[in-house]
């Protein structure tokens, strides 16, 4: 499979530095960004997240893969804020997490897509763009009718958004509204325009789902991109391939638990997370028996 | 039939000061509803608050009648907080509902019995306007005289509240668009588009929407003021349901989102209505009979006229849904 795939430096390191971490769940990394304890969600009685322990790698990219209904996207609204869990603590870059609401994480550099693509319609693409600059100064309200205060770093985020439209080769829909673009340009628009927030950490909520075959490549080379330049990468994802292709680790999540981690190499082998997506022992708890 | 009578008083319709503190209002209201979403059914509590505000400072508190338009503006962000602390952190219908009842309470409290002393009871507060009257009387323009030639012909009295009126339409109208084209109204327009989107990306999203709340409504106490000062009465049933319906049927009209859509939509709204009236007034002036069935009475032509003007509308939101202003490329969007 990896015939034609040569690594860059960085990515050769990203990988290497997975080489003594076990490979069950909940191991321990060398240098966590993310990690997370005894996270649980219930809505009523179903419990959506049972998270003993989970640690995301800095500087890599971790797959976060399952079968439908696993609680990844759960999950992921609760690392970001979204939802509040019913137990458990989180760090991010070692600060304690619980408890901060869904816009301090962005601006902690913890930045999330949508399983659900969520561009703004009535703005254009360069607006959608430039609205992900954090601390701007024209947003606090008393400025908003004084230009001079933010014509300056106005046009610093225009020209750093023009810069990331052109690396997503989205340039040319610079004044369109978002609203005419097809699906896969909005999930690029949707990623460019989280990077504008400057983040160390890229949650990306399901990149793939709708986008076409000829996109999901340069979507992929992104995604490898945002590794090299520095940041880590944590994504939700069906499309086995993708995983395979850009991810260094893989997380297996199946009824709110994580069942397996290891490299991509590992989980195509690994017969817990084959009989989860496959159903080998159907009627039967994927957590009994392995 | 005398038209040149009803082109005067249409003309009139398109300019006068109901038109005006429609205006302001319709910009309030549009700051809320237009660009961020926030569904305030209450605006005519907002203008109560300015409205009594100016009502209560000289009748009650006895002190400066200038003073009541910094009280009218404190009751009015006060009010926004009431609304708004509870209710924004929820979906958009629990504004619409607490905004409508809030405005009810506030008409119900100030025209009740037990607050007469207070708020004036159903006859409200009369006889405030002096200051207001004098300061355009230094400034020259002699409230019993008449100004202007055919068809603009304004007493004194008129004038001055007009062009105070205006200046206001124009102040706010520019605070508006500058504000919305700042990225402060940027990240507004994104709220009205997606909350989650604009969290995600590090914006506190109730605060934007409080101070969007709060700004419209400060906009809607100026033009309760405007409208108070004209009548020089606060009158509590002026404040009811139909005042924030109409309003937002004249902003629907200009179309939402645009500054010009607040102004001219109002500026239609009354001059529409001020043409039927006075044309159906005519109509019915000379009745047109069969055998003994009168075509029109004049004690139909206020009901008349509301049928024809909702029917206007109903074809307005058929063959043009995004107002006389709106932008029908922003329209195509809405199902995402």
């Amino acid at each position: 499979m990896d015939t034609e795939r040569t690594y860059g430096e960085v990515a050769t390191r990203a990988r290497e530095s997975f080489k003594g971490v076990e490979r069950i769940p909940g191991a321990r990394k060398q240098d966590p960004i993310l990690t997370a304890d005894n996270v649980r969600r219930e809505f009523g009685g179903i419990i959506a997240v049972d998270v003993e322990h989970f640690e995301v790698q800095k500087g890599s990219i971790t797959a976060l893969i399952g079968p439908n209904g696993a609680g990844k996207t759960t999950f992921f609204n609760l690392l970001t804020g979204f939802d509040q869990p019913n137990s458990g603590q989180w760090n991010f870059n070692g600060k304690s997490m619980n408890g901060v609401a869904s816009h301090r994480t962005a601006a902690l550099g913890m930045v999330r897509t949508f399983q659900l693509t969520k561009s703004l319609t009535k703005l254009s693409v360069i607006e959608n763009m430039r609205l992900g600059a954090t601390d701007q100064k024209g947003e606090k309200w008393w400025n908003g009718l004084f230009a001079a205060v933010w014509k300056g770093q106005e046009a610093e985020i225009t020209e750093r958004a023009d810069e990331l439209l052109a690396r997503f080769k989205m340039d040319h829909m610079r004044d369109e509204y978002a609203g005419s673009l097809s699906g896969g340009q909005r999930k690029l628009l949707e990623m460019a325009r989280a990077l504008m927030t400057n983040p160390t950490l890229v949650m990306l909520d399901e990149p793939m789902a709708g986008v076409n075959p000829a996109l999901k490549q340069s979507l992929n080379q992104h995604i490898r991109g945002l590794r090299d330049d520095g940041m880590t990468v944590l994504f939700v994802e069906h499309d086995m391939d993708m995983v395979h292709d850009v991810s260094d680790w893989v997380i297996v999540m199946a009824e709110g638990r994580i069942i397996a981690e290891g490299t991509p190499d590992d989980i195509a082998k690994n017969s817990a997370v084959i009989d989860a997506y496959l159903g080998a022992r159907q009627g039967q708890s994927l957590l009994e028996g392995e | 039939m005398d038209w040149n009578l009803i082109f005067e008083n249409t003309l009139k319709g398109f300019i006068g000061i109901n038109a005006v503190y429609f205006a302001i209002a319709a910009l309030g209201l549009n700051v809320q509803f237009g660009y961020t979403g926030l569904l305030n059914f209450g605006q005519a509590g907002f203008m109560a608050c300015g409205a009594y505000g100016l009502g209560m400072t000289a009748h009650y508190f006895d002190i400066s009648f200038w003073w009541g338009i910094p009280i009218g503006i404190v009751f009015s962000v006060l009010l926004g907080l009431l609304m708004g602390i509870p209710t924004l952190r929820l979906r958009a219908d629990y504004l619409a509902i607490v905004t409508i009842a809030s405005a009810e309470i506030i008409r119900l409290v100030v025209r009740s019995v037990k607050f007469k002393t207070y708020f004036g009871g159903s006859d409200g507060i009369n006889g405030f306007s002096d200051s207001f009257r004098s300061l355009g009387n230094d400034f020259g323009i002699e409230e019993a005289d008449e100004y202007g030639f055919w068809p603009f012909k304004f007493t004194g009295r008129e004038l001055w509240t007009l062009i105070i009126g205006w200046l206001l339409v124009a102040l706010f109208g520019f605070v508006v668009y500058k504000l919305m084209r700042s990225p402060w109204g940027r990240v507004l327009k994104a709220i009205r588009e997606d909350e989650d989107a604009v969290k995600s990306l590090g914006k506190n999203v109730y605060s934007y929407k409080m101070q969007s709340l709060i700004l419209g409504g400060v906009i809607g106490t100026v033009s309760g003021m405007i409208f108070a000062l004209d009548r020089g009465s606060v009158q509590p049933d002026n404040y009811s349901r139909d005042l924030t319906f109409y309003i937002l049927t004249a902003l629907v009209l200009g179309g939402v989102a645009k500054v010009s859509g607040s102004i001219v939509g109002s500026m239609m709204f009354w001059g529409l209505f001020t043409f039927m009236d006075n044309f159906l007034r005519q109509v019915a002036k000379d009745p047109v009979s069969i055998g003994n069935f009168t075509i029109m009475k004049s004690t139909q032509v206020g009901q008349l006229n509301f049928i024809l003007i909702g029917i206007t509308l109903i074809l307005l939101m058929v063959f043009r849904p995004q107002g006389v202003f709106g932008n029908r490329k922003e329209m195509a969007f809405d199902g995402h």
